[in-house]
């Protein structure tokens, strides 16, 4: 629990930092598909479930999904 | 982060370091701003998939079909819907142990048997499932132009199972569209209504045709997740995440089909002492009613020259005494034309859940235990690669193949014959995939 209370500091702190703002005409690169956070949803979605089927943990990315009978 | 997409999808990464320059893509930019709010696209964004996946030495085969459709039905209004059927064959381990005896154990449905050779890894082979998998969102804009909420809902059925769940995210910009913060909530509904009925915890498995020991038909659980989470632009060329996800589960979490071997404490073998020759030396496993589960997830993506890195690192801990860090890298090598090779790492490492365990002593009580391999202590490490070129305008093709190892440690003392079988396999699997996406 005190890994995630410190995780969440760092998080809750990031927004603060001071980072030059990136401008509207800055982002070509940014708005490129392979700069999605989720560029392969197919891929991800699919490996999401094998992992949750064959491991301990899950979540980190979203919430909810499919509910499944393999684990 | 909502971020349009430039109207070329093969944008070469042009550096604007002259006003000039700047002045041109952000004239670009508002065009291209404006031709989006005139209209919402009449087609519809199609991607699909095959896979199949497959384990070694006879274990679980998989062939997955997914398609998902994306249409953008009013300016910044997004609805999505995917399907997915997942068909499964092939065995899976019973979580007894591999012994120096040949080992006699019953179907669910309590009516069949199958043996298992000294030295084999116990696995039932009567596993055979289908499911179907229905979800959908629908984001749109609330309150003003930097706020938007997607709403999710998703309906899974297999012959023994049925989920149903619906969540909602709200997104706000902040800091010029530099910064976004996520709040979602997500609830689950599941059932279950395994092949047998509801084993009663820690009873033993029958003989074939000897009854069974059950204490209902099905069960239930319900699942609450919270996210919070943060994106935030370091740089022209990063882009950066952090979630923290906090999820309750509470219900029925055992696994009905899963056992766990009582051996003699001096000899490590299965016990021959229940007085009742149709008790066999199996007990049904039994986990706790409640889960509480803690994630700290960070990823980046970086645009170098022309290729982007993707890497993710996951923390994950529950207080069942699980925790694991999962990290995952993306290299985006980009070739000629707009095609594309990208290689998959994955490494992912896990801690024993405080219950499992191999095996329980005769006479032995314990509130929990389990000895299902996925709650040990185990490494899993994917190396993959993927494919993909443009086929026109709109679409693309993509092919992708990856190696699965699973290794497992041994937690606890063992005993006798224990000490000589191989109580933790490795699990070696293979998925092989192909996509085509286009416009509809």
């Amino acid at each position: 629990m005190k890994a995630i209370i410190t995780m969440l500091m760092l998080t809750l702190l990031l927004p603060a930092c001071s980072l030059s703002p990136i401008q509207p005409w800055e982002r070509d690169l940014l708005a490129k598909p392979s700069m999605a956070l989720v560029p392969d949803e197919m891929d991800n979605a699919l490996d999401e479930h094998i992992y949750f089927s064959k491991e301990g943990s899950l979540g980190g990315q979203g919430v909810g999904g499919g509910g499944c009978g393999c684990n | 982060m909502q971020l349009k997409k430039p109207a070329n999808k093969q944008a070469k990464s042009t550096n604007f370091t002259s006003i000039s320059g700047k002045l041109t893509l952000a004239t670009c930019t508002l065009l291209q701003v404006t031709g989006q709010t005139a209209q919402a696209s009449d087609d519809w964004d199609i991607q699909s998939a095959l896979m199949i996946y497959s384990e070694s030495d006879g274990r679980v085969s998989a062939i997955e079909p997914i398609v998902s459709a994306k249409k953008e039905i009013a300016e910044d209004e997004i609805v999505n819907v995917k399907l997915v059927l997942d068909s499964l064959t092939g065995a899976t381990p019973n979580g007894a142990h591999a012994s120096s005896a040949v080992q006699t154990f019953t179907n669910p449905s309590g009516n069949k048997s199958y043996t298992v050779q000294p030295g084999d890894n116990p696995l039932d082979d009567t596993f055979l499932d289908t499911r179907v998998a229905l979800s959908g969102s629908w984001e749109m804009p609330i309150l003003d132009n930097r706020s938007r909420i997607i709403y999710g809902a998703n309906v899974s059925k297999e012959f023994d199972y049925m989920s149903l769940g619906a969540s909602a995210t709200f997104m706000r910009d902040y800091n010029n569209r530099n910064t976004t913060l996520s709040y979602a909530l997500g609830v689950n509904a599941d059932s279950i209504d395994p092949s047998g009925g509801i084993p009663t915890p820690f009873a033993n498995m029958r003989a074939a045709g000897s009854g069974t020991n059950r204490e209902g038909s099905g069960d239930s659980k319900s699942i609450t997740d919270f996210m919070f989470g943060v994106t935030q632009v370091i740089s022209r060329k990063t882009l950066m995440q952090f979630n923290l996800g906090f999820s309750n589960t509470s219900g029925y979490m055992n696994d009905p089909y899963k056992v766990i071997t009582v051996i003699d404490p001096l000899t490590g073998l299965p016990t021959s002492s229940f007085t009742d020759p149709d008790d066999l030396p199996y007990v049904y496993e039994n986990r706790p009613d409640s889960r509480s589960r803690q994630t700290f997830y960070w990823k980046t993506v970086h645009h170098l020259t022309e290729d982007v890195i993707n890497v993710s690192y996951r923390y994950y801990t529950d207080d069942w005494d699980v925790s694991s860090h999962t990290v995952d890298f993306h290299y985006r090598y980009e070739l000629s034309d707009g095609a594309y090779l990208q290689p998959h790492i994955r490494y992912y490492t896990q801690s024993a859940a405080e219950f499992y365990t191999h095996s329980l002593d005769f006479g032995e009580t314990v509130e929990y235990a389990s000895a299902d391999y996925r709650l040990g202590e185990l490494t899993t490490t994917t190396l993959g690669l993927k494919y993909a070129m443009p086929m026109g305008d709109n679409s693309e093709f993509s092919v992708r193949a990856e190696m699965i190892n699973q290794s497992s440690n041994t937690v606890g003392t063992l005993v006798g014959d224990q000490l000589v079988q191989e109580l933790a396999p490795d699990l070696d699997a293979v998925i092989f995939q192909v996509g085509y996406s286009f416009r509809w």
